[in-house]
């Protein structure tokens, strides 16, 4: 069978199990809306946590990029994992006593205070809505070279079905949808990772592979690509090239980053018990890491394959994938000096390089590149639509739960009952949605290309999100004396200063956006972490000159502090 | 007078369970560090200059190492804490019981109803 027809079969056979789900679990309460009812078991939510938080730059973009940038790629691997020890040590277990349903609770009732609370709502919405349009141009991509479809009519029906489950299970239904998902996207990652790996080392093991020799038992395969990138005129694979001061930036940005995701935080309100919450971050972590290991494995064995069998090749006899993926302009070939042979050349080189390769294929073509069956092209297709629309889902929930929750409930509209709320909650999850796809599709029709690739949008989110709410969680719990006054300062600030300085370099001012331009050498992608500082110290410093914070307030930091319950009648 | 005496000594043992936490988490946090800013950014040149197959070891930990020893860290942490609660008698295992019992979370807005 083709590709074209094992694709529409796997697509449209997770799709079904994905609509099936939410129709099983649908949500009748708001408690099963937000938290699914606090029932979700720790093995449960790590792995839908993982499929939440694995999103389309996770599974189509990262290897690319890794496997474009060499070892600098570790920047996405660490940031993307290490914000989970942030996440199980510092904040879920004690965010989960804590209870209710969302980040701007806990702020608005930590913070007593309405501003607090707003500010925070501002911030999940904007974090969220940058993050959510990464993923419905990663549902584009997949579509228009798989289903030929185009990328609009592929966002559009990405956005019906995110719109079924997500409106009509909430967080019930997402919870086993993403389960389901995170088993789609696992197998269609390790399929063909563990097939190049054996072609090419003979490893079952991708990571194991990674770091052997080559079938031919000739030399290492990385000894093999560091000679192919240097012979082309690329840097050498595993070596870095950016400065150690931006790479620990970004790293740290993207890590506190994840720590602080209202959509990744919330799924830790989902499980029965704070201890749960620990466990159940491991898992996450766990799960997430079967992919994350295997990513700069995949990026190696894509990337020499890349360079072997284009470089120098004419471009009369190329392979069939170059040509699928030339008609989605993805792949660009130009015969500068017109002697029809592919010269695939990096920066060093003297010839002038004639192709380029948009990073957010490599993964896609992979399996084509390696010549494995058509079923593992159509498994990847299900794979990526399967982490883009399971991300999406999951903040859209968080864009819901803001306004229906924290911005109506607790804010404009306090007299609604259980039942209106529910209903203004999917009011609020189908509007988003349309927003996000608006967002999605009017930003090709006005000639703007999205900012960067997939997971430079999204990394993004991380900045804004790790300068706004992780200080202002992170000191709400382990300090009593953390004020209103201060948390709110520290917010505004850290959140105005990462965002005007990634706007003048993103959008601006995007020629200036040089090393030697930026401040103390941080790219715009670290500058979270700088945000972050600030926010922490000029709230340590405004809550040192104002009131300390009122008797319950720090009664109930010690009530978070300790996972069992009883004393909170006792104080009551 | 016998029940504040009870009172403050169960306010001690939430202090001492507190600072246990505090000195689990700065050891984990310091390990986490090394592993990652540390092995695999601030080092990682003076690493690679150890081979071990065909990984430099700096690149290792950047790519690989590292994420194998934040599983491990959340992991250990899981045991050390559920085994401080249980001897501080803070654990949570009997309320997971308990909430199941009772459908809905917050006990206390249904009394008042």
């Amino acid at each position: 069978m083709s590709i074209q027809i094992w694709t529409f079969i796997l697509v449209g056979l997770s799709f079904a199990i994905y609509i099936g789900i939410a129709i099983w679990s649908k949500a009748t309460t708001t408690s099963d809306f937000y938290v699914a009812g606090e029932s979700i078991p720790p093995i449960v939510n790590g792995m839908a946590t993982a499929a939440d938080w694995m999103s389309a730059a996770s599974f189509i973009s990262m290897a690319g990029l890794i496997s474009f940038m060499g070892r600098d790629g570790s920047v996405y691997l660490m940031g993307w994992t290490g914000g989970y020890v942030l996440l199980a040590l510092l904040l879920a277990p004690y965010l989960r006593k804590f209870g209710k349903y969302t980040v701007p609770d806990f702020v608005g009732d930590r913070y007593y205070s309405q501003t607090a609370r707003f500010v925070a709502v501002i911030c999940a919405i904007f974090v969220s809505f940058t993050y959510v349009a990464g993923q419905m141009r990663g549902v584009g991509i997949v579509f228009s070279r798989f289903l030929n479809v185009g990328i609009n009519n592929g966002v559009l029906i990405g956005m019906g079905i995110v719109f079924f489950y997500a409106v009509l299970g909430g967080m019930k239904g997402i919870t086993y949808t993403q389960v389901a998902q995170y088993c789609v996207l696992i197998f269609a990652y390790l399929v063909p990772a563990i097939f190049i790996s054996l072609l090419m080392t003979g490893n079952l093991i991708p990571q194991l592979g990674f770091g052997g020799k080559l079938a031919d038992g000739s030399m290492y395969l990385l000894e093999r690509l560091d000679g192919l990138s240097r012979e082309l005129g690329f840097n050498t694979y595993t070596s870095g090239q950016k400065s150690t001061v931006d790479i620990f930036f970004i790293t740290a940005a993207l890590m506190i980053g994840t720590s602080g995701l209202p959509h990744v935080i919330v799924r830790f309100y989902t499980v029965p018990k704070a201890s749960d919450a620990r466990s159940s971050a491991g898992w996450a972590l766990l799960f997430i890491a079967i992919l994350y290991t295997t990513a700069p494995a995949v990026a190696a064995f894509a990337r020499t394959n890349l360079l072997t069998m284009t470089a120098n090749r004419s471009y009369q006899d190329v392979p069939q994938w170059f040509k699928n993926w030339e008609k989605t302009g993805l792949i660009k070939f130009e015969d500068k000096n017109g002697d029809g042979v592919i010269q695939y050349r990096g920066p060093r080189a003297e010839v002038e390089n004639e192709l380029t390769i948009d990073r957010d294929i490599m993964v896609l073509a992979n399996p084509e590149i390696a010549k494995l069956p058509n079923w593992v092209v159509g498994l990847v297709a299900a794979g990526g639509l399967a982490a883009a629309l399971s991300t999406a889902a999951g903040l859209l929930l968080v864009i819901s739960a803001s306004i229906a929750h924290d911005l109506l409930k607790n804010g404009l509209m306090p007299d609604i009952d259980d039942h209106q709320e529910l209903m203004y909650a999917r009011l609020a999850a189908g509007v988003a949605i349309c927003i996000a796809g608006y967002f999605s599709l009017e930003i090709p029709l006005l000639g703007i290309k999205p900012p960067g690739f997939v997971a430079q949008v999204v990394a993004f989110a991380f900045g804004l999100a790790a300068a706004s709410f992780f200080p202002a969680i992170i000191m709400g719990i382990f300090s009593k004396r953390m004020n209103k006054e201060g948390a709110i300062t520290g917010m505004v600030i850290g959140l105005a200063f990462t965002a005007s300085y990634i706007i003048y370099f993103k959008f601006i001012n995007p020629l200036a956006n040089q090393p030697q331009h930026w401040w103390f050498g941080i790219s715009p992608e670290g500058i979270g972490t700088l945000g972050m500082c600030l926010n922490l110290v000029s709230s340590l410093i405004v809550s040192s000159l104002t009131p300390q914070p009122p008797e319950e307030v720090q009664e109930l930091v010690e009530y978070i502090r300790i996972p069992s319950e009883p004393d909170r009648a006792e104080a009551s | 007078m016998g029940q504040s005496l009870q009172k403050e000594k169960s306010v001690n043992n939430k202090e001492r369970y507190w600072q246990k936490n505090l000195q689990y988490l700065a050891v984990l946090l310091a390990i986490w560090f090394v592993a990652s800013f540390g092995c695999s950014i601030l080092f990682v040149n003076q690493l690679d200059q150890i081979k071990i197959g065909g990984f430099h070891l700096g690149f290792w930990f950047a790519q690989q190492g590292s994420i194998y020893v934040f599983v491990l860290l959340i992991f250990i942490y899981v045991l050390l804490m559920n085994r401080l609660d249980k001897k501080h008698g803070l654990d949570d295992q009997s309320e997971g019981l308990k909430r199941k019992a009772e459908p809905k979370s917050n006990p206390e807005v249904e009394s008042v109803e």
